[in-house]
């Protein structure tokens, strides 16, 4: 009787590991075929590269400020908000619903740029 | 007046508030601040770095002040790696001035990246001129928390953002803050509040009372491609316009230039960091590299001619090379 049990639970422990296992499977499955590649847009002579950039829902982007003078990034509908990027460093944000995202730099706001996401 | 001093505008050949002689005299200064001297109501500036061409008679007047601008402290990239020296040359400048200045005017980018120890190095350096300083804050100033620390170091006696009046020896001092809450797409704003205050401040005072107003970014379109103007300064120019004499400082665009229209005279001074192109005279007005030597020499000698509608503004493009 002590043995026959034993043999239960450990199909049982194999059964939830099997079925533990086929669903990380078919999760990694599902976010592998559509996440898109990151993005960048890059920050140059105080503008950003480029101005206007299409991309999927999803997709990160990443900006990177090449200028010897920092910049911002900020959506112009307070939705995403970067500090202020010296040389060199950079800011991302996931872009996961559809829409059409304008930005600019706050500290020189004549730097204008557009997210659209499909 | 009874003679024209060499740094007067003489006559107005093109309507533009500029005469050619007295642009090349503007042209001609070069270097780390302006000397600012009030006489019978008329502010004229003097570059710090031709003082011994200067007529010592011509620098005496009613009252004396220095203007700095854009020290852009932490500032360290190829323009100037060094802009704690450049400032330390400036306050050496006003130390050897044949009188010393009553005060200082800093007009904004003390900082370059609103730092704490920037703001402190800026201040041990100054305090060695002895004088008290006015600031406004300029972009770089305000930078992550609103302006927050700039009021706590330089906002006492400030309303708002940071602006304030103040009177010396008649004169009547306004600065101005036009560096925050900036749109897209947009110049500096100064916004309704600060507006309001203006016109309430210079009500009170007489027409015939010498006002100077300070602020970061230029009150006139110097170059609005590049950002180097202020939406509603219009309507603050308005308030100023029944005012006999009417003098305009500002900094921003690091590089010295005039324009006089009407009653106003405006000024813009050297930065003393590093100097940045002529109006749409590169990709950006990012910091322009020039060799080391000529460093100190070239900060804000260089100037375009940018003509708008009717009124040719007052840009020459010229250099002193």
């Amino acid at each position: 009787m002590k043995i026959i049990l034993r043999f239960s639970l450990l199909a049982l422990l194999a059964f939830a590991a099997f079925g533990a296992s086929s669903a990380t499977e078919k999760a990694n499955a599902a976010s592998a075929v559509p996440a898109p590649s990151p993005m960048d847009v890059k920050i140059d002579n105080f503008s950003f590269g480029p101005q206007s950039i299409t991309v999927s829902a999803g997709t990160k982007i990443t900006w990177k400020n090449r200028d010897d003078i920092p910049h911002t990034v900020v959506s112009t509908d307070g939705i995403f908000k970067s500090r202020v990027l010296d040389t060199d460093e950079s800011f991302s944000f996931t872009f996961d619903k559809p829409g059409t995202y304008p930005y600019f730099c706050s500290v020189h706001p004549k730097m204008t740029g557009t997210v659209v996401v499909q | 007046m009874s003679s024209k001093k060499s740094d007067e505008l003489l006559i107005d050949h093109n309507h533009d508030g500029v005469d050619r002689r007295g642009f090349l005299k503007c042209m001609a200064w070069a270097g780390t601040g302006a000397l600012c001297v009030m006489q019978g109501g008329v502010l004229k500036s003097f570059s710090l770095s031709r003082l011994s061409e200067l007529d010592p008679a011509a620098a005496k007047g009613e009252l004396h002040f220095v203007q700095i601008s854009d020290s852009h402290m932490g500032f360290n990239k190829p323009a100037n790696t060094d802009v704690a020296g450049t400032l330390k040359a400036a306050v050496d400048k006003i130390k050897a001035l044949p009188k010393a200045p009553e005060f200082l005017l800093h007009t904004g980018d003390i900082s370059h990246l609103s730092k704490p120890e920037e703001f402190d190095a800026v201040d041990q350096i100054l305090k060695d001129t002895g004088k008290e300083v006015f600031f406004v804050p300029g972009e770089h100033d305000v930078l992550n928390d609103d302006g927050a620390q700039f009021r706590d170091r330089y906002g006492k006696g400030s309303q708002g953002a940071g602006w304030r009046s103040f009177d010396k020896n008649g004169v009547h001092f306004i600065g101005l803050v036009n560096v925050m809450n900036l749109k897209a797409g947009g110049l500096g704003t100064l916004g309704a509040e600060q507006l309001e205050w203006l016109e309430k401040d210079l009500q009170s005072r007489s027409k015939s009372t010498p006002v100077v107003v300070y602020a970061h970014i230029p009150l006139w379109s110097v170059y609005p491609e590049w950002g180097w103007g202020t939406d509603d300064a219009t309507q603050a120019l308005a308030y100023l316009k029944s005012f006999g004499s009417v003098t305009v400082l500002n900094g921003h665009i690091h590089q010295i230039m005039q324009k006089v229209e009407g009653n106003v005279t405006f000024h813009t001074a050297a930065s003393t960091a590093f100097p940045q192109p002529t109006p749409g005279s590169a990709d950006s007005p990012g910091p322009m590299k020039v060799p080391a030597e000529q460093l100190r020499k070239v900060l804000g000698i260089t100037d375009v001619n940018f003509v708008r509608g009717q009124n040719a503004l007052a840009v020459v493009d010229s250099s002193l090379a």
